[in-house]
């Protein structure tokens, strides 16, 4: 019999030393497109965690029947179609949220994180463990999302949830927006900077230099 | 002509997949380490979304849109909510129709698409060129153009990444910015750069 897993691990580890977008290089792809505020990045993570979890739950519960040579595509027909419902949910009841997120709740399906999680665990592991791991690596996700959103809505628009939080200019205020920060480049500057800070407070997620660097060489005075 | 000739331009440039819309990071990132394996990929996207996005708009026209199934006495028949499984099932299958001609009748071309062939089948771009085909209301040679465009944008910016970091696999870099971190800045900045073709416009 398999050892018992470690729940509290598998839940904690993918919020900072297993985190699925800074250290696993997954689900990136629809992470940075919806960062623009807080309630766009709010409404994305729990969708991606709740297809997540379900679709871990689910391939995990028929993991001993899925012949391996069309594993990948029932994988993602399961996917898909727990796509389907969300993305009806969302249009049903967040309409406005649901229109400004477009296309990229239906990327869910393709979400490198989802099938990455999939194929690496839940085919592997009972239901329960498998549905913890998604939590978890949806947690890790939801805190890399809510705090890039929460500085692009906080910097690019002074509020927070639509809240203004610093008063615009143009309303009367102090504050003038940080046009860049709408802007998808700063999406990348933001998380590079984060993958950094991250790196730099737990030295151990760093990658090895492809080559050694070449030595130093002191400019002739 | 010229009309079909901007949405090219605008779908390579102002809408660039990587760069402007965040489509296709995982792959961009994992392997523009080295041009070669950047080039293959570029090519490999441009073919697949070339083939993939017509091919999808006849699925979607021929069957899933509202009133597709007129001929059949059910006009009211909305079935576009089945889209993405019909372009995940039809993406899957291209991908792996394409491989096997590609190894059949030009083995030389296959060598060089290597094994990203079977990767795109997840990934994001890819359904994402079909899912804009879809939301913009193209017609056929519209998502020709679309398909090609995308694909060819994306190749540009996966090259031109790899060309960069290969410069920089000697550099000095803290140790945090190693790999990943570097990799997202030199994206930002190259995306800095793109934003200026939002300003692009064809002149008549």
């Amino acid at each position: 019999m398999a050892a018992r897993v470690d729940f509290w691990a598998t839940l904690t580890d993918p919020l900072i030393r297993q985190n699925p977008v800074t250290l696993q290089i997954l689900g990136i792809c629809s992470a940075l497109a919806v960062t623009t505020s807080l309630a766009t990045a709010l409404t994305m993570s729990v969708s991606l965690t709740v297809v997540l979890t379900l679709s871990a739950v689910l391939i995990s519960l028929i993991r001993r029947h899925i012949p391996d040579s069309i594993r990948l595509i029932v994988q993602i027909i399961i996917v898909a179609s727990l796509v389907i419902v969300i993305d009806q949910i969302l249009q049903a009841y967040l309409a406005e949220i649901s229109r400004s997120l477009s296309i990229y709740v239906s990327l869910i399906t393709t979400n490198c994180l989802v099938l990455g999680r999939t194929e690496a665990y839940a085919r592997h592991h009972a239901p329960l463990p498998a549905a913890v791991d998604a939590i978890g690596n949806g947690l890790g996700y939801s805190l890399i999302l809510l705090l890039i959103g929460g500085v692009r809505e906080l910097f690019g628009r002074g509020a927070l949830f639509g809240w203004p939080v610093m008063p615009l200019a143009e309303a009367g205020g102090w504050f003038t927006p940080l046009g860049l920060m709408l802007l998808a480049p700063s999406a990348f500057f933001l998380l590079g900077g984060l993958v950094w800070a991250i790196r730099s407070l737990w030295p151990d997620q760093t990658e090895a230099p492809e080559h050694p660097p070449l030595p130093r060489t002191e400019p002739a005075e | 002509m010229t009309a079909l000739w901007s949405l090219f331009l605008s779908a390579a440039f102002v809408d660039n997949m990587p760069l402007t819309l965040f489509l296709g990071l995982c792959t961009f990132l994992a392997l523009s380490r080295r041009p070669e394996s950047a080039f293959g990929l570029g090519i490999a996207m441009t073919g697949v979304l070339g083939v993939t996005v017509p091919l999808n708009w006849l699925i979607y026209q021929g069957l899933l849109a509202p009133g597709a199934w007129a001929w059949a006495g059910q006009p009211e028949l909305d079935l576009s909510y089945l889209s993405l499984i019909a372009f995940i099932g039809v993406i899957a299958a291209t991908v792996q129709l394409l491989e096997m001609l590609l190894d059949r009748f030009f083995p030389a071309i296959h060598a060089a698409f290597g094994v990203f062939l079977p990767l795109l089948t997840v990934q994001c771009a890819i359904l994402a060129g079909s899912l804009f085909m879809v939301d913009r209301g193209y017609d056929f040679p519209q998502s020709v153009v679309f398909g090609l465009g995308s694909g060819f944008g994306f190749a540009v910016a996966v090259v031109m990444l790899g060309a960069i970091r290969t410069r920089l696999a000697y550099a000095h870099l803290p140790a945090g910015l190693r790999g990943l971190g570097i990799a997202f800045v030199l994206t930002g900045i190259m995306s800095l750069g793109f934003a200026s073709f939002a300003q692009m416009a064809m002149s008549q």
